[in-house]
């Protein structure tokens, strides 16, 4: 089992032709993910990759049965990406997109506020079930079949854990990775809560980073709701007010911003917090005994 | 994106927000002649000359050379040539910009808003931002404008009034008119402010500001509104569709080592430490400082090399860095997926001897795809580089070398 993600979902690539959308679409069918097609405005019609091209993800959706979606088109076409997908019926839309203007997802989050369908992202490395669906960029050697959920803000970062995870013997039942945009589509409570609802995770790895205040509504929903451990990391202990730390959402505003603030009220709800993102792994070995 | 106030006054103004207006000038002999036209144009005979650098607090820092602050009044066209001369070139220190304070290049010559009237002058706050909470904008105000906001949230919360933008309709008016009750505002001034509020709104979602902090928004004492002072902030993201804009970017005002950064597509953030670092990923990045000040050492600066990290760009990286004098060492911290480890490893060997004598210690902590192959690599370059592949391993190297 798993959250969101499984060898059931079809995936339909948006910018299946372009450089990004083909060399990580060969990727991802290579690790057995289900793709069912690719999406590619005026190339429909075409075969890529052995698998069809679509004009529009309607059609994806009416022709292949599409139900889960990636999205690799430039920034300035994301937004449409995402509200295309949405309207064709899609109800996992992964947005891989770095540098999407922010009123651009401010109207894609109002948009999306009615539609049945989860956005995971965007400015992020997706999401993978070790063993069933990889719909995203991550490199799939580290990971590995198990029991624990992964949350993260980041890319690298991700990997890092879920490597320290897998050579301390524990696989993963999902790892997501939520993206470090000012707005998203899956928040850190919402990643969460999935994961104490799965049967099959029975440990949560949380890594958040500064700017925000996802990682501290994620510790006050665990402190009324968590009944699994949760291992925790807040990136940026060393980064100084008012700069924007790579991610377009990683800055110190104000005094809650910071990964002090953030760790002290995720230590106080229950959360296992290391200081030392070296220590991840072993922390979730040591808390599950 | 960080531009002067006399630039973000250009852009309210083409919005129809009112402004305090003003010219910029480089030279006394400029200041004069501004000075002239500004009285011209507003029938101002006094004058309030601003220097104009990126950071707040200007009228309460001083210049360095002269002790003249940032912010002066000259009554008098006579007056001017030597309060300019008092600041450009000058380095202006204020709470924002640290002891080295920054020099300054130009300065706006602005009408006197504060002229004697029919009704008491008024001063406000209002700033136009995102909400992260609920992914819509919002319009924040108050009563207590000229002063610090962060002081009258801490001293005063009540009097901090928030408006939040649905993104379906945009602004509305019976919103723009709340505000201005809420100000206190009657007649022509509410007017005025509706007026204002809702062009300043337009302003924010036409440019694609990421910020917008009007401190203060000034009732004039014959009822007009304006903005006295503009902080402008514009979406990196958004720059693609606003040529002109992105036009405005001062050189002179940015990290010179942020800059060069940036021409090789490299995302840095000099800080104070003593030991640098170079990692692929933002997050993981900021991870690496983390753990070097775990490891009792204090990180140098942020530096993304992104998903291509080759010779051409660890180069690059290693030359930003070394350009530090303050730094003792330099971790670089790799974790290869889709780019693998040995590839990196025959780039940090190429960019190593490519520079020539790095005379302090360099780690190489490569993990993921092919690390051993790339570990291997390094260790049989004959460089003095030390090598690691766990993140234990490379904060105990810090330790030992710092």
């Amino acid at each position: 089992m798993s959250i969101l993600v499984n060898k059931d979902s079809r995936v339909v690539v948006q910018g299946f032709t372009g450089g990004e959308g083909t060399f990580h679409a060969t990727q991802m069918i290579e690790y057995g993910t289900n793709v069912v097609g690719g999406v590619t405005p005026g190339k429909g019609g075409q075969e890529h990759l052995g698998k069809p091209v679509f004009n529009t993800v309607a059609d994806a959706v009416a022709k292949a049965q599409a139900n889960t979606s990636i999205i690799f088109v430039p920034p300035p076409f994301a937004a449409d990406a995402i509200m295309e997908a949405a309207d064709a019926g899609i109800k996992v839309i992964v947005a891989i997109t770095e540098g999407i203007p922010t009123a651009d997802m401010v109207k894609v989050k109002e948009y999306l506020s009615d539609k049945d369908c989860r956005m995971i992202g965007p400015n992020c490395p997706g999401i993978i079930t070790p063993g069933e669906a990889k719909i995203g960029i991550m490199p799939a050697f580290i990971f590995k079949e198990g029991r624990i959920g992964v949350i993260s803000k980041s890319g690298t970062l991700t990997y890092e854990a879920v490597d320290q995870l897998t050579k301390a013997g524990l696989g993963q039942s999902t790892a997501i990775g939520i993206g470090g945009d000012p707005i998203i589509g899956t928040s850190t409570k919402d990643a969460v809560q999935l994961f104490m609802e799965d049967p099959d995770t029975d440990g949560i790895v949380m890594i958040g980073e500064i700017g925000g205040s996802m990682e501290a509504e994620a510790a006050e929903w665990i402190k009324e709701n968590g009944t699994k451990p949760v291992v925790g990391f807040i990136a940026g202990q060393t980064a100084p007010k008012g700069k924007r730390m790579g991610h377009a959402g990683a800055i110190i505003g104000g005094a809650n911003d910071t990964a002090a603030a953030k760790m002290k009220i995720m230590r106080e709800c229950g959360i296992h917090v290391v200081e030392s993102p070296a220590e991840i792994g072993a922390k979730m070995k040591e808390v599950l005994g | 994106m960080n531009i002067h106030e006399y630039q973000a006054k250009g852009i309210l103004k083409s919005f129809g927000v009112g402004i305090q207006e003003g010219i910029v000038a480089k030279t006394p002999e400029e200041a004069v002649e501004a000075a002239k036209q500004l009285t011209e144009q507003t029938g101002t005979e006094w004058y309030v000359v601003k220097a104009q650098i990126h950071a707040g607090g200007r009228g309460k820092g001083t210049i360095k050379e002269t002790g003249a602050h940032g912010v002066v009044l000259a009554k008098g066209i006579d007056k001017v040539a030597d309060i300019v001369k008092s600041i450009v070139g000058g380095v202006l220190v204020t709470k924002q910009t640290g002891e080295d304070g920054k020099k300054v290049n130009q300065i706006l010559v602005a009408q006197d808003v504060y002229y004697p009237g029919e009704v008491e002058t008024e001063e406000f706050y209002m700033s136009v931002l995102l909400n992260r909470q609920t992914g819509r904008n919002i319009i924040m105000y108050s009563t207590e404008g000229g002063m610090d906001i962060e002081t009258v949230a801490e001293k005063t919360p009540e009097l901090i009034y928030k408006e939040e933008v649905d993104p379906k309709v945009g602004l509305q008016g019976f919103q723009a008119r709340k505000i201005a009750f809420n100000l206190g505002l009657s007649g022509n001034a509410f007017k005025e402010m509706t007026k204002f509020v809702t062009s300043l709104y337009n302003a924010y979602v036409g440019i694609d500001a990421s910020m917008f902090e009007i401190n203060p928004v000034l009732k004039t004492s014959d009822n007009k509104i304006i903005a006295v002072d503009a902080k402008v902030n514009l979406d990196d993201n958004a720059l693609f569709r606003h040529k002109d804009y992105a036009a405005m970017l001062d050189e002179s005002e940015e990290d010179a080592a942020e800059l060069e950064a940036a021409k090789h597509d490299l995302s840095f953030v000099k800080l104070d430490g003593n030991v640098g670092c170079m990692v692929n990923g933002a997050g993981l990045a900021m991870a690496t400082m983390d753990i070097i000040k775990l490891s009792g050492g204090d990180p140098a600066n942020f530096l993304d090399v992104g998903g291509a990290a080759n010779a051409v760009t660890v180069e690059a990286g290693f030359r930003i860095i070394l350009k530090d004098p303050n730094v003792k060492a330099i971790l670089l911290n790799i974790f290869g997926g889709i780019v693998r480890c040995d590839r990196v490893a025959a780039g940090v060997v190429e960019a190593v001897k490519s520079i020539g004598d790095i005379n302090i210690p360099v780690i190489v902590r490569l993990q993921g795809t092919n690390a051993e192959e790339g570990k291997k690599i390094i260790d049989d370059s004959g460089l003095k580089v030390n090598s690691a592949i766990t993140l234990q391993d490379a904060a105990n190297l810090v330790k030992e070398l710092v």
